[in-house]
């Protein structure tokens, strides 16, 4: 067995468990600064929560892609030397980058903040897991369904966008403050782009191994949304910058590219009714309900970012708790239930009872988990509403605007905890899955 | 031409591939438009001090950024505020924000690059600048 990809996930889950603990920390800054700098301000609680959140998501759908590819090319499931060497770099990255926070290290920028010194050994490490997955790939002839797609493009354009958004670290690009915040987060939106290929490739996968259904995966419809989302994830990264007084093409191609979002939102309409005899039959399948829930949360998210993406809306929007209800509402809602659903697929085929005896509490949980988030991210789109109309149509100052922002900060912070605690018992019964002893389903 | 249609996805993927290296050089190369300024030594300086102890987490730059502070990018020629205004704050930090350590230099350093960030544009959009199609376009300061 690939004992590689085991260890990644449950590294993930250690991640994933940091990411929640230092989130809540930084949350409850907002109502007692002066007490957290003293020990852990938040500049250094931030970093940490947001990158332990993002290689929580990037660990888990590496870890994830790892043992799929050797089930479904029925490989032997060896370890090389390749993979184990990416995992050992990626491992000593991380946590080199978790010890920079902590000791007051930073450096780089936003969502990278480590000493950029750092980047070396991820890219490396990412660049032996491409090697090894495209050896895979390439051996195997034949036509590829479409989640075989979406990784190879997620492995690649990972690999890319990551060196893009670098790019600042030579002088001509950050020496044109425009070209600099532009490049910046062209990379960054396209970051998310690539691990949403290799996440929502993830979901393909499972749905066609529950559903039983491999045709799903080769039909032209699939295919159709991966072109839509491959096509968004290379021009659609405008609306983080539209303010910035670029090219004024930059802005418009953006707009226009993510309009083509709409055609997502109403196949999802379209397909509701089939979507509930579906969830009828499948509902007691744990890892389906997590990818049920998952698309309960594209559909909300998707409305948000559309209308976020409308200039006349983002000027209110833009810089305001929305931007972080947009980016958690996606990295949660989407990304981790979706991840979530492949942890317990693929725990409970190598530990059978697991899920069996604990089925109660992730029901429990599931739900807890998923109702928190809601409200968690409600506050969230009402405390950027106020700061948006406060700022932008009274012309307020920032103080003004946080003191009416707070009472939903205070709901943020509470619905947070809860949402904390619920994912913290899910990944605890996860950590406590028996996956390598032999009781194999 | 049946060729074409056994391997479309792989034309498609290409296609999409080629134009993401395309946008990317025309982004880089002339996405700034008429903005031409280069920042000087001292503000390309105060742009790593700003990343070193990462003022992003707590303030934003054109929007982007943490929440928790408030947006820098015009501050400079804020008439309230301005550069004696932010250096006292900078130097002995406030209640909420925590004083950093930084010598004289490093703070001129710092102010230079605000200067210059300011000097790049507007953060806020007015609502007025918004046309029939829910777009703006935004007056570009054009420097040699
Ligand atoms: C822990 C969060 C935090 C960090 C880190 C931080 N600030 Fe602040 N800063 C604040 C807050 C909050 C305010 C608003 C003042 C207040 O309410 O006390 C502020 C205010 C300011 C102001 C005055 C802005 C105004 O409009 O009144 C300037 C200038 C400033 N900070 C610069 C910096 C610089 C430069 C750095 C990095 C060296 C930095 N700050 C790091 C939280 C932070
Ligand atoms: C799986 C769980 C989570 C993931 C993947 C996640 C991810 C993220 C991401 C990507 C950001 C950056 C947002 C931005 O730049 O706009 C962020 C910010 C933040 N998150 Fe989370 N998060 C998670 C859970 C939580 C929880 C449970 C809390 C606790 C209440 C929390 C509190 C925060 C705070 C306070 C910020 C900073 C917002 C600011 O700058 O004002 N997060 N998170």
């Amino acid at each position: 067995m690939n004992r590689v990809s085991f260890y990644l996930l449950r590294f993930s889950l250690i991640l994933l468990i940091t990411a929640l603990c230092v989130g809540v920390a930084a949350a409850f800054v907002f109502f007692d600064t002066g007490f957290f700098n003293q020990f852990l301000p938040f500049y250094k609680l931030r970093p940490i929560h947001v990158t332990a959140s993002i290689f929580w998501i990037l660990t888990a759908a590496q870890g994830g892609v790892i043992y799929y590819l050797n089930d479904y090319y029925k490989l032997e499931h060896k370890q090389t030397l390749l993979i184990k060497a990416s995992y050992f770099l990626w491992l000593l990255s991380i946590i080199l980058i978790l010890i920079s926070f902590l000791s007051g290290k930073f450096g780089g920028r936003e969502y990278w903040e480590f000493p950029p010194i750092l980047a070396i050994p991820i890219l490396l490490s990412w660049a032996l897991f491409a090697i090894h997955f495209f050896k895979i790939i390439l051996k195997n002839k034949g036509k590829k369904p479409v989640y075989i797609w979406m990784w190879s493009t997620g492995v690649v354009f990972f690999l890319l966008t990551y060196i893009e958004a670098n790019l600042w670290q030579i002088p001509w690009f950050r020496e044109n403050v425009i070209r600099d915040i532009t490049v910046q987060w062209k990379a960054n939106g396209a970051i998310v782009g690539s691990w949403n290929q290799l996440v929502y490739g993830t979901a393909f996968y499972l749905m066609a191994k529950i559903g039983e259904d491999e045709n799903s995966a080769f039909n032209k419809k699939s295919f159709f949304f991966y072109f839509l989302g491959l096509t968004n994830l290379i021009f659609n990264w405008g609306h983080h910058t539209y303010n910035v007084p670029a090219a004024t093409w930059v802005r418009d191609v953006s707009y226009v590219i993510s309009m083509t979002e709409w055609i997502l939102l109403i196949n999802i309409m379209q397909n509701f009714k089939s979507k509930i005899s579906e969830a009828k039959k499948f509902l007691n399948i744990i890892p389906y309900r997590f990818l049920l829930a998952s698309e309960a949360w594209v559909f909300l998210n998707l409305i948000l970012a559309i209308l976020m993406s409308i200039p006349a809306i983002n000027i209110y929007t833009h810089g305001t708790h929305i931007t972080v209800a947009h980016a958690m509402g996606a990295t949660i809602g989407i990304n981790t239930m979706i991840l979530f659903a492949s942890l317990f697929f693929i725990f409970s085929k190598r530990d059978s009872n697991f899920s069996l005896i604990n089925n109660k509490t992730i029901t429990i949980f599931f739900w807890s988990a998923n109702i928190a988030l809601l409200f968690f991210w409600a506050a969230l789109i009402l405390a950027g509403i106020t700061k948006g109309y406060y700022m932008v149509s009274l012309s307020q100052t920032f103080e003004t605007a946080m003191q009416h922002v707070k009472p939903y900060l205070f709901i943020f912070s509470i619905t947070g905890t809860i949402l904390a605690f619920s994912l913290l018992v899910l990944s605890i019964v996860l950590l406590r899955a028996k996956i390598f002893s032999n009781n194999k389903a | 031409m049946k060729f074409f249609r056994k391997h479309f996805y792989h034309f498609f993927f290409s296609f999409l591939f080629i134009s993401y290296i395309s946008y990317s050089l025309i982004v880089y190369f002339i996405g700034s438009g008429k903005y031409q300024k280069t920042l000087n030594t001292q503000a390309l300086a105060g742009q790593l001090i700003w990343q070193q102890n990462n003022c992003q987490s707590c303030h934003q730059i054109y929007g982007l950024g943490g929440y928790m502070g408030p947006d820098l990018t015009n501050i400079m020629s804020d008439k309230n505020k301005g550069e004696l205004y932010a250096k006292i704050i900078i130097r002995s930090g406030t209640q909420k924000m925590p004083k950093i350590d930084l010598n004289e230099e490093q703070i001129d350093q710092l102010i230079a690059f605000l200067k210059q960030v300011d000097e790049s544009g507007k953060s806020g959009v007015n609502p007025e600048n918004i046309n029939y199609f829910g777009n703006y376009s935004l007056a570009q300061n054009s420097y040699e």
